[in-house]
C-alpha cells in the first residue's frame, strides 16, 4: 500500500515510478513528484521503484499565468 | 518628485518597522515569467521594498495582456522585462533590479538563478511550470521555489490557495482551473493568485521557517 495526494493505492507488483505514472494517466511533463519528503528528479522516474509505505504528492500543473 | 534613499527608507520602516525592513532589503527574488502572475508579484514585492529583484521574460507586451497584466498602453510592443522596469523603479528608484530577456530552459536554469534566493514561478504554460520546479529542486540544495497552478476563469475567490509541498517547495492557486478549457485568465483571480505568491515570498523573508499545512 502507498499514499497518493491523501489517497490510499494498493500496488499489485513492484512497480517502478515511471510505470505507476502512466499506469494512472499522467502527462510527465506537466509534473512534479514528491516522495517521502524530497522531489525525485526526472532523470530518475524510471529507476525509482515504489515500496509499501511509500508517501507521494504529485501535482499536476495546469495551465494560467 | 525625486525622494532620497533614506526618506523611502524611512517611509517603509514606519510601516514595516526597522527589523522587517531589513529583511526585505536583503531579499534576493527571481520573478520567471512577467505575465498576469509575475508583473503583480514583481509590483507587491517593490512595494514592501524586496531590495534585489531579478525580472525575467523573452516576451513583448501585447494589447491582449493588458486586462490582467501590470502594463499600460504606452508599454505595448516593448520588452516585458524593460516595461516593468521602468514602472518598479516608478516606485522605488533605489531598488537593484536585473533584467533577463531570456527563454528559461532546463540548460540556463543552473547559471540564470545562481544569485536567487527564492523564485517565484509565474509562467503560464504548464510544461514550463513543471520545468522550472524541477529544475530549481534538481539542480540547486538551498532554493526555494513558489509556483503557481490554476487561476482561470472567475468568482471563487477561496478556493484559491497556498500549500507547501516540501520545505522548498509551496503551490499557490485552486490547482484545477486551466486556461486551456475555455476559461479566460481575468485579473482578478490571476490578481488573487499572484497576491498568494507574493504574501508566501514576504512571509518566507521574513521568517525563517514556516510550519506548511501538508497533506495527511
Amino acid at each position: 500500500m502507498i499514499r497518493v495526494n491523501g489517497e490510499e493505492k494498493h500496488l499489485e507488483n513492484e512497480i517502478t515510478l515511471q510505470d505507476f505514472l502512466e499506469q494512472e494517466g499522467y502527462q510527465t511533463g506537466r509534473i512534479a513528484v514528491e516522495k517521502n519528503g524530497g522531489i525525485v528528479p526526472k532523470s530518475q522516474y524510471a529507476e525509482t521503484l515504489l515500496h509499501s509505505g511509500d508517501v507521494l504528492e504529485i501535482v499536476s500543473f495546469v495551465g494560467g499565468g | 518628485m525625486r525622494f532620497l534613499k533614506e526618506e523611502i527608507q524611512e517611509a517603509l520602516c514606519l510601516r514595516h518597522t526597522p527589523e522587517i525592513q531589513e529583511r526585505l532589503d536583503r531579499g534576493r527574488v527571481a520573478v520567471a515569467g512577467l505575465g498576469g502572475l509575475g508583473s503583480c508579484v514583481a509590483v507587491a514585492l517593490a512595494r514592501i521594498g524586496v531590495g534585489h529583484l531579478h525580472l525575467i521574460d523573452h516576451d513583448r507586451v501585447d494589447l491582449t495582456n493588458l486586462n490582467r497584466q501590470q502594463y499600460f498602453m504606452r508599454h505595448v510592443g516593448m520588452y516585458k522585462t524593460d516595461a516593468l522596469r521602468e514602472q518598479l523603479l516608478e516606485i522605488n528608484p533605489w531598488l537593484d533590479i536585473r533584467t533577463d530577456c531570456v527563454r528559461v530552459c532546463e540548460e540556463n536554469i543552473r547559471e540564470l538563478f545562481v544569485e536567487d534566493d527564492i523564485i517565484c514561478e509565474a509562467f503560464d504554460v504548464p510544461e514550463n511550470k513543471a520545468m522550472l520546479v524541477n529544475g530549481i529542486l534538481g539542480q540547486f540544495d538551498e532554493k526555494k521555489i513558489v509556483s503557481a497552478s490554476g487561476m482561470a476563469g472567475y468568482g471563487n475567490s477561496n478556493a484559491i490557495r497556498t500549500r507547501k509541498i516540501t520545505d522548498r517547495f509551496y503551490l499557490c492557486g485552486d490547482e484545477v482551473s486551466d486556461s486551456r478549457n475555455g476559461l479566460g485568465l481575468m485579473a482578478p483571480r490571476v490578481g488573487i493568485c499572484a497576491g498568494h505568491e507574493a504574501n508566501l515570498i514576504a512571509q518566507l523573508l521574513i521568517e525563517k521557517t514556516i510550519k506548511g499545512e501538508k497533506r495527511k
